[in-house]
């Protein structure tokens, strides 16, 4: 698979890797809202993490880990950058094509935006759930 | 990526980048090979079928030769091969042609037109001939193998029907290398009358063959994966004992005693030829020689790396070729962070069909694990300063890209990722 160079450049250097604790750590934050998406037998398994600044209601910060192929790797690493700064709202208004378009995914390769739009939305639906915002 | 180890600095300098370590998929042409068939290209063009002037006697005398080296090779007479493009076309006429040759009931009858026996985990060009055949009115048990990937004589006596006319597995697998019980599952298939075929593409030219010891009727093999051209291979028939007979795919003119219609591909049957009498003689030193680098990067991966698996039987497997899997990192992300070197992987999203390896998932082993692993095959040229390079390329993508996943990180804090209820997607 030839890859386009931002899909390159993000899984040479992946932006925001980590997490704000352990699985069962962020379980307990109410600050931070955990997105798990995919499955190893698919071949891809993303982990999207936001803490949310409680008083401007704003994504201060958001880390990726990622079990995937180069372009997932780089949808995920891409969706942290996006996150931060944005309000929730903000946050849900990402789409899937729009990271197709900023990587220059192949047609092959669209299902790893989708992962990644689905990420966050779990993400923010946790953070959601645990202060009771929905 | 960084690579850390400053031996491996001084290594690179030396080292011709990319390296190749996809043997399994093709080889480069040897030199010698080349030099053979240069003048078949522009002197000594004529055409075998030309039986009347002399520029078709000396590509006839060409021929010849070639037929002997190659049947020179698997103990076989010259009488036997047949020169075909490769093995998938030796395979489409060794089962194809088997099956409608010797067919219990006619097609069109409403019968069972014959059993076949085959395994889950051939190559493509075996198993969609075999396919091709059930459509066609004749029914075919797929094998499964142990979880070691070997298929033994006791699983072929298991599928035995009266009506079977046709076993077909290979040698030994192309993804994992693993070596089947060939001779002892040909002795049965002759105990029994059944046209025995095997798929020896991956075996030829790195074991020692000996089609009568080894009771094989029919098999199949390939130029470009001994180091010789592409588009050329061969397939034995056997002619005593018993004397296998086929239905010919390709008709026309009556080439290659009517089994193969087509003139002749001379310059690439040469190559075939030089490159079957090289491998005849030094498949030996060659095998102790690679096994010796291959052993090499499964002992200093596995020592160095947790969950990692080598795929396949210990022992009863190709000396130049390793499966592993990488627990919790993705194969293609695998092969980008090691783009020095050309190998492959079971990974989904390295095939077209977004499937991870259908060898490594009938082996038994789960998705997540064929979605992890990687191929490399070495091969005529390769040194241990490349293993040495891949080696610690791989150990360093493999720390990288765990450090990157989300399941290593529940691996660690003791959670088991198989009771995590996940979307499939």
């Amino acid at each position: 698979m030839a890859y386009g160079q931002k899909v390159i450049d993000h899984y040479e250097k992946p932006r925001n890797v980590g997490n704000f604790g352990t699985t069962q750590e962020v379980k307990t934050r109410k600050d931070v809202g955990v997105g798990l998406v995919g499955a190893p037998e698919c071949g891809d398994v993303m982990q999207l993490q936001i803490k949310v600044d409680e008083a401007t209601g704003k994504i201060e910060d958001a880390k990726f880990k990622c079990f995937g192929c180069g372009s997932a790797i780089a949808s995920s690493s891409l969706a942290t950058e996006w996150l931060k700064g944005r309000s929730l709202e903000e946050g849900l208004a990402i789409k899937n094509t729009e990271i197709v378009e900023e990587l220059s995914l192949p047609p092959v390769k669209i299902h790893c935006s989708v992962l990644a739009e689905d990420a966050i939305r779990a993400a923010i639906a946790d953070y959601k759930q645990k202060n009771g915002l929905n | 990526m960084r690579l850390s180890a400053s031996g491996l600095e001084q290594t690179v300098m030396s080292l011709k980048l990319p390296m190749y370590m996809d043997h399994a998929a093709t080889t480069p042409c040897d030199p010698r090979v080349v030099e053979a068939m240069l003048p078949y290209f522009t002197e000594t063009f004529g055409n075998p079928g030309s039986r009347n002037h002399a520029f078709g006697w000396k590509a006839e005398e060409a021929v010849d030769k070639a037929r002997r080296q190659v049947a020179d090779l698997i103990g076989a007479d010259r009488k036997e091969i047949i020169f075909t493009s490769g093995s998938t076309e030796s395979n489409n006429l060794a089962i194809k042609g088997a099956a409608e040759m010797y067919e219990v009931a006619p097609a069109g009858s409403g019968k069972c037109r014959g059993h076949i026996i085959t395994g889950n985990i051939e190559h493509k060009a075996v198993l969609d001939p075999c396919k091709r055949l059930e459509k066609e009115g004749f029914e075919v048990t797929y094998l499964e193998p142990g979880r070691d990937g070997i298929f033994t004589r006791e699983m072929v006596e298991g599928a035995l029907r009266e009506d079977t006319i046709l076993v077909t597995l290979m040698w030994a697998n192309n993804e994992i290398g693993t070596i089947n019980e060939i001779p002892q599952i040909g002795e049965l298939c002759h105990d029994k009358g059944i046209i025995f075929h095997t798929d020896a593409t991956q075996w030829v030219g790195k074991m020692p063959t000996d089609v009568n010891a080894d009771n094989v009727d029919l098999l199949s093999l390939s130029g470009h994966k001994m180091y010789g051209p592409k588009g050329v291979g061969a397939l034995y028939v056997r002619r005593r004992r018993p004397r296998v007979r086929l239905v010919p795919i390709l008709e026309g003119g009556g080439q290659e005693r009517g089994y193969r219609s087509g003139t002749l591909n001379v310059t690439g049957i040469v190559g075939l030829g030089a490159a079957a009498e090289i491998a005849l003689k030094e498949m030996d030193a060659e095998r102790e020689r690679l096994l010796k680098l291959r052993n090499k990067i499964e002992t200093a991966i596995t020592e160095r790396l947790d969950t990692t698996q080598v795929n396949g039987h210990a022992q009863k497997r190709l000396a130049h070729l390793t499966n592993i899997s990488f627990g919790f990192v993705e194969g293609e992300s695998l092969m980008m962070a090691c783009k020095d070197i050309a190998m492959s992987s079971g990974s989904a999203c390295t095939s077209a069909s977004l499937e991870p390896s259908y060898v490594l998932k009938g082996l038994g082993i789960g998705d997540d694990l064929a979605h992890s692993s990687l191929r490399l095959s070495l091969g005529r040229w390769t040194t241990e300063e490349e293993v040495d390079y891949a080696i610690e390329n791989i150990c360093t993508a493999v720390e990288k890209l765990r450090q990157l996943s989300p399941l290593y990180d529940m691996h660690k804090e003791g959670i088991d990722i198989t009771k995590i209820e996940w979307q499939a997607h």
